[in-house]
């Protein structure tokens, strides 16, 4: 269980990094945190011909304000954002998962961006940032785009990223006013991965009534999964048990495709998912009411 | 292939080593340093048993490669006791409260409890078990490792 032989790249600037990916491309790995790359390569599940290490390039590792949302730089750790006061103050949602992230020790290595770019369909960020309509910039050599989150994903740990493309940094937009989030998830133990988990957002008018609302699943599918319907049915309306009990079943049952692995039956997932559903939403109410 | 010259501290002494970019960091602690305090579990970031100190933050280093430490300080378990005849006291307390019985685990839950108690000397219960929840032990049940920790908390 060692790596295979690889080059080893640590360029000091994003032009370098973009320069060496757009030379080496589909034989290259990106090494951010290497808290989902290096035990691949340790299994040699991944035998990259070249490594470019970007823990050596300054300028991805940020957090800032600006009057268009919050920009989260790549290469910021994942313990990083999780302690960031302004990220606590701009974007509960994100400040609230942080710690479901597998433990400590893993994100105090582990990056934001590489934790979206990995898109491993279990992973909390990627889940947040659908619910959050999280815009990404991905650049590549001598040009770059904005992605919406919800056009990121495509499969199973796959994404619009081309070979020669790096995720740079993130956009969370503005909260609007009557914004409620909230976040929950069940694993076998704290810091697995979940089973289920499902990430909230919603925005309430001042008496209360929903005005807006996406439902965001992770573990139930290839990619996260917004639950169209189940957040629809919450627009319009006020949060009364019954809604909340409807929503669940009507996401739960039919808006989710997970499958059964050794931990737990698909039929038990969708148990799980209609519980977090009610409960998020429960939480998102007691919220509203602060 | 390519061989880098490396340099770090660690435990507070220097080190110049060349290696190949693909060794682990917890391969060259033990095989290139001697440090085999630091013990491998599963490579694969799961048991914590390689963790240690990277710039005073508690990593895998089974998870890092050791051309990544090239100009860092780390520490690892054999920089925690005093002296020969001392322990820390996080390693007293693991004594005293019988936190260890094969004791291949200890290291990765010292390394990983020195940083967390630095910041946080009086954690309560659920604190510390989610402090330890990225460490695994076979052997003792947890429970003598949570006493150790609220030990060494009360002094
Ligand atoms: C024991 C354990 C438990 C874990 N539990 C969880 C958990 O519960 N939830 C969770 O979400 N994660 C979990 N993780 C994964 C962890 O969060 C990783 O840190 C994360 O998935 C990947 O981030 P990284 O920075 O370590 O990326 P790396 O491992 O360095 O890279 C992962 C992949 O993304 C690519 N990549 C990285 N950054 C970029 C970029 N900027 N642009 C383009 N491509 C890029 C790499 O090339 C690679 O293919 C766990 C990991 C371990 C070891
Ligand atoms: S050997 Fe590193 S976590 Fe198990
Ligand atoms: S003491 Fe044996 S594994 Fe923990």
């Amino acid at each position: 269980m060692k790596p295979a032989p690889f080059v080893y790249l640590a360029p000091s600037t994003l032009t370098e990094a973009l320069a060496l990916l757009h030379q080496h491309g589909d034989e290259a790995k990106i090494l951010a945190g290497g808290q989902s790359l290096i035990p691949v390569m340790n299994f040699r599940l991944a035998q990259p011909s070249h490594l470019i290490d970007l823990n050596l390039l300054h300028g991805l590792d940020f957090i800032r304000a600006e009057v268009d949302g919050l920009h989260i730089g790549a290469m910021t750790r994942q313990r990083t954002v999780e302690r960031s006061p302004l990220v606590a103050a701009l974007a509960p949602l994100v400040h609230e998962t942080m710690p479901f992230i597998a433990h400590s020790q893993i994100r105090n290595r582990g990056t934001f961006g590489g934790s979206i770019a990995h898109a491993d369909p279990a992973a909390e960020l990627p889940a947040v940032a659908l619910a959050l309509n999280a815009r990404l910039r991905l650049q590549k050599q001598g040009s770059e785009r904005w992605l919406a989150a919800a056009e990121f994903f495509t499969g199973l740990f796959a994404t619009d990223l081309s070979p020669d493309e790096m995720l740079t940094e993130v956009l969370i937009p503005p909260t609007p006013p009557g914004m409620v989030t909230a976040f929950m998830e069940f694993a076998r133990r704290h810091g697995d991965y979940a089973l289920v988990g499902v990430a909230a957002a919603l925005t309430f008018t001042p008496d209360h009534t929903c005005r807006e609302a996406r439902l965001v699943y992770l573990s139930v599918g290839e990619i996260p999964t917004l639950a169209v319907q189940a957040s629809a049915m919450l627009v319009g309306e006020k949060l009364t048990d019954e809604l909340i009990a409807t929503a669940a079943h009507a996401a739960a049952s039919e808006e989710i495709e997970p499958s059964g692995d050794i931990h737990a039956t698909a039929a038990y997932k969708r148990h799980l998912a209609q519980v977090l559903t009610r409960r998020v939403l429960q939480k998102v109410r007691e919220r509203v009411g602060d | 292939m390519s061989q880098q010259t490396i340099t770090l501290t660690v435990n507070n002494q220097v080190y110049e080593r060349t290696v190949e970019p693909r060794l682990l960091l917890s391969d060259f602690l033990r095989h290139e340093l001697g440090l085999t305090g630091t013990h491998v579990g599963c490579e694969h970031g799961v048991c914590g048993a390689c963790t240690i100190l990277f710039d005073g933050a508690a990593v895998r280093s089974c998870l890092m490669l050791a051309v990544q430490t090239n100009g860092h300080e780390l520490m690892t378990v054999e920089g925690l006791a005093p002296g020969p005849d001392k322990l820390h006291p996080l390693q007293q307390a693991f004594h005293e409260a019988h936190a260890l019985q094969c004791g291949f685990c200890t290291p990765g839950f010292l390394m990983t409890l020195l940083p967390f108690l630095q910041e946080n000397p009086h954690p309560t219960e659920a604190e510390i078990r989610e402090a330890i929840s990225g460490n695994l032990c076979r052997c003792t049940g947890y429970q003598h490792i949570l006493e150790a920790v609220q030990r060494v908390s009360e002094q």
